[in-house]
């Protein structure tokens, strides 16, 4: 066995395929929060609620209707999409002028409430979503064995990760929504309906969860409190990353995944507070995060 | 010029409030098709306050704006944008996070008759170099004018209103923007123009409004400017 750094090569390539997974996550998941921060002024705490309900529209389409996995990426996302536009029309709505602690209790307080019932309905001891026939397996790389589902889940997060950052960065769509972030009254007095493109924009974010939430499935289990599992650790990923920035989300996503992996493999110890010690460092060092803006 | 037809834009008795507080007491005036308009007052007197209003921007209002012979007075800013009313704000409202070119294609085409990229570019040579600029706010406070008053061009709106477009800025800016509200008065746009500056006012206005704590309190048209200069520095306080 090859060792690098006194460490058995297969670990850690095994650790660092870990890290990316994971770290497709946090990117898809901090990615939803950032765009729904930077347009609606909420922090949506709801968020883990939303990816752990994906997982189980995607569980409960399989049950009920035979839908599969790859319709229900697609499916899940929309449903899941449409409740998110139906709360922020019932409740959102109203919180946007108020402190970032109304959105933020609210959020929270939607999250128990979505949690509480899935517990009931599901139990909580986690569902079996099996894989799909297509993406069993695995390649032989040499240097490790790549099972083809992570490599799927990776290579469709960078996917949807990247269509997003272009659609915001460099298309009239996204200059609406860029434009409207900073000025959302004199973007609305150019004859843009904004509270339309808002509604859109958190039902958009809340189904980035889902879709996170439906390729979760096979790897985690569908289980109520998948998403507050996750959720603290996506929350510091924000702060690292810096609120309300696309491409920060991203890359900072990613490559936390990856530092964590690595963790686990130098210091076991520390892999699960690894996170926290960079976000309150970067927090002493750079307030607004990595990639965010001062202001 | 006399015109019996009805005016493109006429004001009755707006009155506005930001919060509690009442701003607007019934202000009264209009715009004909092709005029070039002024509002004039003090700082603090509504001019801006009677801008936002027209536009939606001040929710709170009430009276009438009929613009075409449709009241507007009921609509989201949205929808009067539609209508055919574009703003250049006092502040100018250029985005830091979009570049040069995507402050100037914003603000949607609302209806055919808009000037092209081309014809802005005449009006505004600074524009074409800067297109490549990555961030609007990047620009001087000129440039950062033309781009605001340019990017309403486009969109085909037959009112134009300039809320103190030459605000801090340098003498010959001042008369290259004058220059651009004759052009474009010559090409059949109508604008509203609100003004601290009644030098520069009248070498574009055609009538003057005199705004005091939230009314009207004189107009005259600019032949009689001559005539009222003395009133007028009254007025200003200038």
């Amino acid at each position: 066995m090859v060792e690098i750094f006194g460490i058995p090569s297969g670990a850690l390539f095994g650790q660092l395929l870990i890290g990316l997974i994971n770290g497709s996550f946090y990117a898809l998941l901090s990615l939803g929060l950032a765009v729904i921060f930077g347009m609606l002024n909420i922090i949506n705490f709801a968020h883990g609620a939303q990816y752990m309900l994906g997982a189980v529209m995607a569980f409960l389409l399989l049950q009920w209707t035979g839908i599969g996995y790859w319709w229900a990426l697609i499916v899940a996302p929309l449903i899941v999409g449409a409740i998110g536009i139906v709360i922020e029309r019932a409740f959102l709505q109203w919180l946007y002028k108020l402190d970032h602690l109304y959105g933020l209790l609210l959020t929270f307080g939607l999250a128990l409430i979505v949690e509480g019932i899935s517990r009931n309905f599901l139990g909580s001891a986690g569902l079996p979503y099996a894989l799909p026939d297509s993406l069993r397996g695995g390649q032989n790389l040499g240097f490790m064995f790549l099972p083809n589902y992570r490599a799927w889940v990776i290579v469709a997060s960078l996917t949807v990760c990247f269509a997003t950052w272009f659609v915001i960065e460099r298309t009239r769509l996204g200059a609406y929504l860029r434009a409207a972030t900073e000025n959302p009254t004199l973007v609305r007095a150019f004859g843009i309906n904004v509270p339309v493109m808002i509604t859109l924009t958190y039902g958009f974010g809340v189904a980035l969860a889902a879709f996170a939430g439906v390729m979760a499935a096979p790897i985690y289990n569908v289980s109520p409190q998948m998403g507050s599992e996750l959720i603290i650790v996506v929350f510091a990923v924000v702060v690292i990353g810096g609120m309300g920035s696309i491409l920060g989300a991203i890359i900072t996503g990613f490559s936390l995944g990856v530092v964590e992996g690595l963790t686990k493999v130098f210091f076991p110890e520390a892999s699960n507070t690894v996170i926290f010690v960079i976000m309150a460092i970067v927090l002493l060092v750079r307030p607004a995060g990595l990639f965010g803006r001062r202001t | 010029m006399l015109d019996v037809t009805s005016p493109l834009l006429a004001v009755k008795d707006l009155q506005a409030w930001y919060g509690e507080s009442h701003i607007l007491h019934g202000v009264n005036f209009d715009v004909r098709e092709g005029e070039v308009v002024t509002l004039l007052g003090r700082n603090g007197a509504g001019k801006t306050t009677t801008m936002k209003s027209i536009m939606g921007i001040v929710a709170n209002r009430t009276g009438s704006v009929r613009f075409e012979g449709q009241e507007l007075i009921g609509k989201q800013s949205n929808q009067i944008a539609r209508a055919g009313i574009a703003l250049c704000p006092e502040e100018r409202g250029i985005f830091a996070s979009l570049s040069v070119e995507e402050n100037l294609l914003l603000p949607p085409v609302i209806r055919p008759g808009g000037l092209s990229l081309d014809r802005i570019f005449e009006l505004f040579p600074n524009l074409k170099e800067r297109l490549g600029s990555s961030q609007g706010t990047k620009l001087s406070g000129g440039e950062q004018q033309m781009l605001a008053i340019g990017r309403i061009l486009r969109t085909g709106a037959r009112l134009l209103m300039l809320d103190e477009p030459t605000e801090g800025l340098a003498p010959v800016i001042i008369q290259q923007i004058g220059k651009t509200i004759r052009s474009l008065k010559q090409q059949g746009f109508t604008i509203l123009l609100v003004e601290q500056n009644f030098r520069f006012a009248s070498t574009v206005a055609d009538r003057y409004y005199v705004m005091e704590h939230g009314r009207i309190i004189d107009q005259f048209s600019n032949s009689e400017l001559d005539a009222n200069v003395e009133k007028l520095h009254e007025y200003l306080g200038v």
